[in-house]
């Protein structure tokens, strides 16, 4: 993952609640086995209908509960490949969230008012460290989980820094505390 | 300090602050292709082979495909048989297509019994709350993290907060709990349990069967919740007994079990109570499962742009009242509704009657041994007899990544649990219902109130 401190640019504007996984990266796009080239497929039905259109802004603001519904990963890589790099919104889908987080994809909440006014201005400048997002209407700042920060802040890699602590997952299924769940290979 | 259901199994599986160890890791073919390459990339293992279980589901054709390399579809074949290479490569047990014990991911696990109270469970998809029914703490996830269960049988997670909805009065006669799920979502709103671990509480839930609580459990995504959770019993530890992974000591067990529930006095984020009695058989009219009323209601009048995009995709007006709604297809299926309750329960509809002359049914049952029992009894010559099409086991046409798919402009009543736009298919309409709503849709061709059927 790439590590990510300031994002700056146009603004793209896609005003719409409830925004699901099937309309940002529709079913028939997951047959593939890669995780790259999701891009062009981004809102498919949408973009080639003729009912929106997006730039590759390094800046998506988008509407509530965005990315609500599946899990798909297929989504957050489409954004990504498409050429977002954040995601600004008033709320998130909770697995599109954490999605975004794992793939180095921004995703950033803001009160709706700040989300119009990014809109509006066409252009912000997010800093990750400061979680400030500074546009045409002022400074805002943003929440974010510190160990997401740290991790996008330095480009890490979840499961490197989840096997730097293996002796704790060693000691956890040493102490027996993993042992009363079924096993999926005995006796089935 | 009181703690509850989650409090309980969330601390009993933190390994270190913010790492949570995961008792069991569903994998299906959709999901999971990118995660093996990436363990593959790395040189890494599976940890945990015998804490993990692989199935065919979102791709499968329903029309009795025997075997993977069969699929007519390039990229499904690919994708299924690419599941089954990496289950041989890292000795993950599989239940492909042509095995007994196939079926829908969420399904199998209850099926055999490896979904139980106090674990917790997680899978590359987001109905992974259906097994929060069992007292478990079961939610979904995207393929970085399946590949990091994979790699660690652990997962980083951020504790979240919890809901409980407590309902009270009793259910009426026909009303299921598909229709008090949607009935929730509805007041909730789609966002309305973001960020929460939801937990169902209250007589009404006790007194469901495994089989409605799972249908609740299921939806908790809907409304936008990380997990859902009811307290095991009597009626969760019966479900369990005897099945093929039910705990050799049995007895002590449940004596764990019963330390689970939510004890007196513990507090929940935020409280929702909700009045049971007063909920009927519901429809969906738009394109979120939170666009729902009543069936004896109509198409609202639009509050908002959503509302508006929503009845223009479902080609509907206002004030039309949901029962003059004429369908073209009738969907029994899904995650959500497709075990064997489900099934008697539509067959009980449809016993002596037929599907009518405009309206193209199909029946697919949730996995192959859901199958295997329906035909042992009979249901499936029920279905048959009234003209409905009886299929094999797979999420069919609840996602339209198989054979099964709405064409454009086609109206389905469907027993799943998404109405969005395209989901069964481009330019498909769908109306979520119970499965004795659906079957008695596809008699009529049009929506009905169960109730006077009842």
């Amino acid at each position: 993952m790439q590590r990510i401190d300031v994002i700056e640019g146009d603004v793209s504007v896609l005003d719409r609640a409830d925004v699901d996984t099937d309309q940002i990266i529709p079913k028939q796009f997951l047959k593939r086995v890669e995780r790259t080239g999701f891009g062009e497929f981004l809102f498919y039905d949408w973009i080639r209908d003729g009912e929106i259109e997006l730039e590759p802004n390094p800046i998506l603001v988008a509407g509530r509960n965005f990315g609500c519904g599946s899990s798909r990963e297929h989504a957050p890589w489409a954004l990504e490949d498409f050429g977002f790099e954040a995601i600004i919104a008033p709320s998130f889908g909770d697995i599109f969230y954490g999605n975004c987080t794992k793939i180095g994809l921004l995703p950033v909440i803001l009160p709706e008012e700040h989300c119009r006014g990014i809109a509006e201005a066409g252009r912000a400048r997010i800093d990750v460290d400061d979680q400030s997002v500074d546009y045409a209407g002022g400074v805002v700042r943003f929440e974010i989980d510190e160990g997401v920060k740290h991790r996008l802040l330095h480009g890490l890699d979840d499961i490197g820094m989840t096997l730097q602590n293996a002796a704790a997952i060693d000691a956890y299924e040493e102490s027996g505390r993993a042992d009363n769940a079924p096993s999926t290979t005995a006796r089935l | 300090m009181a703690r509850t259901l989650f409090d309980k199994i969330w601390d009993a599986h933190e390994v270190d602050d913010g790492l949570i160890y995961i008792d069991l890791h569903l994998v299906h073919e959709v999901t999971s292709p990118q995660a093996f390459e990436g363990l593959r990339l790395e040189g890494r293992e599976v940890r945990r082979p015998d804490r993990t279980l692989a199935t065919a589901d979102h791709n499968v054709p329903t029309d009795g495909t025997p075997v993977a390399r069969m699929i007519a579809d390039e990229l499904s074949r690919t994708q299924v048989e690419t599941l089954e290479r990496n289950a041989e490569e890292f000795g993950v047990p599989i239940y492909s297509l042509g095995s007994d014990r196939q079926g829908i991911v969420h399904v199998i696990g209850p099926e055999l019994g490896v979904t139980q109270p106090g674990m917790t469970i997680v899978c590359g998809d987001s109905h992974t709350s259906t097994h929060g029914a069992f007292g478990a703490l079961a939610f979904g996830i995207g393929t970085s993290e399946v590949e990091h269960v994979l790699a660690t049988q652990c997962l980083v997670q951020r504790r979240p907060k919890t809901m409980r909805i407590l309902y009270s009065g009793e259910l009426g006669r026909g009303v299921t709990p598909k229709d008090l799920i949607l009935a929730t979502i509805g007041r909730l709103g789609t966002g309305g349990m973001t960020g929460h671990a939801v937990e169902y509480a209250g007589a009404p839930i006790e007194g469901l069967t495994m089989e409605g609580r799972m249908t609740i459990c299921n939806m908790t995504i809907e409304g936008g919740g990380r997990a859902g959770m009811i307290a095991p019993d009597e009626t969760t530890f019966e479900w369990v007994e005897g099945r093929d992974a039910a705990p050799a000591d049995f007895d002590a067990a449940v004596e764990r079990w019963r330390e689970l529930p939510t004890e007196e006095g513990a507090s929940f984020d935020t409280e929702v109570s909700i009045d049971a009695s007063q909920v009927s058989p519901m429809v969906t009219w738009g394109t979120t499962p939170g666009q729902v009323v009543e069936v004896t209601g109509a198409v609202p009048d639009p509050a908002n742009d959503t509302d508006e995009r929503a009845l223009k995709y479902m080609d509907l007006d206002p004030g039309t009242p949901m029962r003059e709604i004429q369908l073209d297809r009738v969907f029994l299926g899904s995650c959500t509704n497709s075990r064997i309750g489900d099934l008697r329960e539509a067959a009980g509809v449809v016993e002596g009657r037929r599907v009518a002359d405009h309206v193209k049914g199909m029946v697919v049952p949730g996995s192959a041994q859901v199958k295997a029992q329906a035909e042992e009894e009979g249901l499936d010559e029920v279905f048959r007899a009234a003209g409905f099409d009886w299929r094999g086991a797979g999420c069919s046409m609840c996602l339209g990544m198989n054979p099964d798919t709405l064409s454009p402009g086609e109206r389905c009543a469907s027993t799943s649990n998404r109405n969005f736009e395209g989901r069964q298919g481009k330019g498909g309409r769908t109306h979520l219902v119970s499965p004795r709503m659906a079957a008695a849709a596809a008699i009529e061709g049009r929506f009905v109130d169960i109730r006077e059927w009842a």
